[in-house]
Order: C-alpha cells, then sequence, then structure tokens
C-alpha cells in the first residue's frame, strides 16, 4: 500500500503544483493597496502645469485612475476601450500619466482622442509608487470614501469593465447613496 | 619554454578580459553615499528588493526605470534617516510581499519557512523505512532465517 500509494500520492501532489503554476500569471502581482486608503496625491495637470490634480477632490464618488504613458504598448491598445468607456460616463476616468515626455503624451490625447476627465503628470514616477504601480497601463477603481475597490492589471477591455468595474461601482453608488440618506 | 610563455599569456589575457567585465555586472556603480556605512547599507537594502518589472532581478541588479525609481527611493529614505526596516516597510506597503527577496516570518509564510524541514522529515522517513525493510529482507534470506 505505501509502496505505490506514497509515490503515487506526492506525484500527484507535484503534478496538482504544476497544473495550478501552468494557468496563472507570474507577472501579475496581487496589490497590498485593495481595501485600504488610497495614497492622496496632488499633481500638476499635464495640460497645464498651473492647474492641480488633487486626489481629494474626487472623494464622494467613485472614480477610476488609470495610469498610461505613450512609450507603453498596451495603453495604445486599450486607448479605443478607455474612450468607449468615457462615453457610457459611468465614472470620471483620471489619467496617470507616467515617466512620459509631457509634449508626447499631449500630442497623444490630441490625436488619438481624449478620455480622460483630467490627466495628473508623473514625470519622476513617484506618485506611481505610492500606487505600488510596476508595469502600465493598470487601472484602479476608487470608491466614494476613498478606499481602492480594485485593479486591473493589463490592457482594459470591455470584458472586464464589465465583469469587474460594473457591478463594484454600482455597489458603491448604491452604498454611498444609503449612506447619505 | 616556447610554449609555455604564450600559454601564460593567454591566462593573463583571459583574467584581463574577466576583470574588465566586471564593472559592466554593476548596473548602478556610482556611488550613491561618500560614507562607506551609508554605502553598504543602501547596496544590502537594493539586493533584497525586487525589480518587480523583471521579477528574477534585484533592484540592485536591474536598470530598469522602476529599478532606478526604487533605487532613488532607497537612497532618499536612507539619506533622510529612515531605518533599513522603515524602509522594507515602505516598500511592502507600496508592492506587497513579493517585493522582498527575503520572506517574512508571517502566518502566510510559515508553510514556506517549514517546508524544508518538513522535506527533510519526510525525505528521512521514506529513507528510514526503506533501509529497515532492506534489512528486513536480507535477514529473511539468511540461513539462520531458514532454520529459526
Amino acid at each position: 500500500m505505501l509502496k505505490f500509494g506514497l509515490p503515487l500520492a506526492l506525484f500527484a501532489l507535484l503534478v496538482g503544483f504544476l497544473l495550478v503554476g501552468l494557468f496563472r500569471d507570474p507577472s501579475y502581482v496581487p496589490s497590498p493597496l485593495i481595501g485600504k486608503q488610497a495614497p492622496e496625491f496632488t499633481l500638476p495637470s499635464l495640460q497645464d502645469a498651473t492647474y492641480p490634480v488633487a486626489s481629494k477632490e474626487l472623494l464622494g464618488r467613485p472614480w477610476v485612475l488609470n495610469v498610461w504613458g505613450t512609450w507603453c504598448g498596451g495603453c495604445r491598445q486599450e486607448h479605443d476601450t478607455l474612450l468607449a468607456i468615457a462615453r457610457t460616463n459611468a465614472v470620471p476616468l483620471i489619467g496617470l500619466n507616467w515617466k512620459d515626455d509631457n509634449a508626447a503624451a499631449v500630442e497623444w490625447l490630441r490625436t488619438l482622442g481624449n478620455p480622460y476627465s483630467v490627466v495628473a503628470s508623473d514625470p519622476e514616477g513617484r506618485v506611481a509608487i505610492d500606487w505600488g504601480v510596476y508595469g502600465a497601463p493598470e487601472t484602479f477603481l476608487i470608491g466614494p470614501d476613498g478606499t481602492v475597490l480594485f485593479k486591473h492589471i493589463a490592457p482594459m477591455t470591455m470584458e472586464v469593465w464589465t465583469k469587474e468595474f460594473l457591478p463594484r461601482i454600482q455597489a458603491a453608488s448604491a452604498g454611498a447613496t444609503s449612506a447619505k440618506g | 619554454m616556447l610554449l609555455i610563455i604564450p600559454r601564460f599569456l593567454r591566462a593573463t589575457l583571459l583574467a584581463l578580459l574577466c576583470a574588465a567585465a566586471v564593472p559592466a555586472l554593476a548596473i548602478d556603480y556610482e556611488r550613491a553615499f561618500d560614507d562607506p556605512a551609508m554605502q553598504a547599507r543602501y547596496e544590502q537594502i537594493n539586493r533584497e528588493l525586487r525589480c518587480l518589472v523583471c521579477q528574477n532581478q534585484t533592484i540592485a541588479d536591474s536598470n530598469a526605470t522602476l529599478a532606478q525609481d526604487l533605487r532613488r527611493e532607497v537612497r532618499e529614505m536612507l539619506t533622510a534617516g529612515k531605518s533599513d526596516d522603515e524602509i522594507r516597510t515602505f516598500m511592502i506597503e507600496r508592492y506587497g510581499d513579493f517585493v522582498l527577496y527575503r520572506p517574512r516570518m508571517t502566518p502566510v509564510n510559515y508553510l514556506l519557512w517549514a517546508a524544508p524541514v518538513l522535506l527533510l522529515l519526510l525525505g528521512t522517513f521514506i529513507g528510514f523505512r526503506f533501509i529497515r525493510k532492506q534489512a528486513a529482507q536480507v535477514n529473511d534470506d539468511s540461513p539462520e532465517a531458514g532454520k529459526s
């Protein structure tokens, strides 16, 4: 029993581990920020450096932070999806332009269309570090109370938006109105 | 003699080439601190932090922009008088435990830390049984076993 049973059990265990590993994305690192207060920031706007973009002003409603750069291929890939999402007016879509050339970023938005309510410029990447950003594009959902509800690491797709973001936005909006009433 | 000299030269050349290649391996060759103790701390911390865009490298090994930015953060925090633990906590708060090359002793990691001991015990157990069984077989085959 032990002669075959134990090696077989160990082999099955090994196969199990390898099988799970096969379907996991090793580049995906879960964010420790989920459920915690989102890091505050005040950064100059991309288009107008004298205009400050402050995360505090967004309290009281759910909003989305999308980290992008013109150097990032995945950002180009998701751009049309972001434009489509922006047209639904579901939530304010805030851009965080990460370690980018300012002129190139402005030109990108001018030619491809601007899905963002406002874009904060982070050329030194300090705010990105506070948010635990490691690879653009990354998209965060922030609740009305300022907690991080969800993070998506990869180009945004309509499927991810409707499956992961919209239900959470609806739940957060419902929670916010019932708390007020 | 004529043969030995070129060989010796070849070896010297090879050694010189290897020595020349070493500085190329150090990504962050500019010293961050004049104080050798601070520089040592800086290098030690960098060697224990994972570069998240190039996951099998530390931020000391990588020249990815994120690694450069994280080294800058480490340098600034050291200058500001932060302790090594405070710097590690700063990184964990942002990037999670995965950023550490030396895992912390937390309940989630107990199995990870215990795994080598558990595997050693399991191996010893299996080996012990195997040896005992072999010994028993030898005894069975011996002429004394047949007599009794």
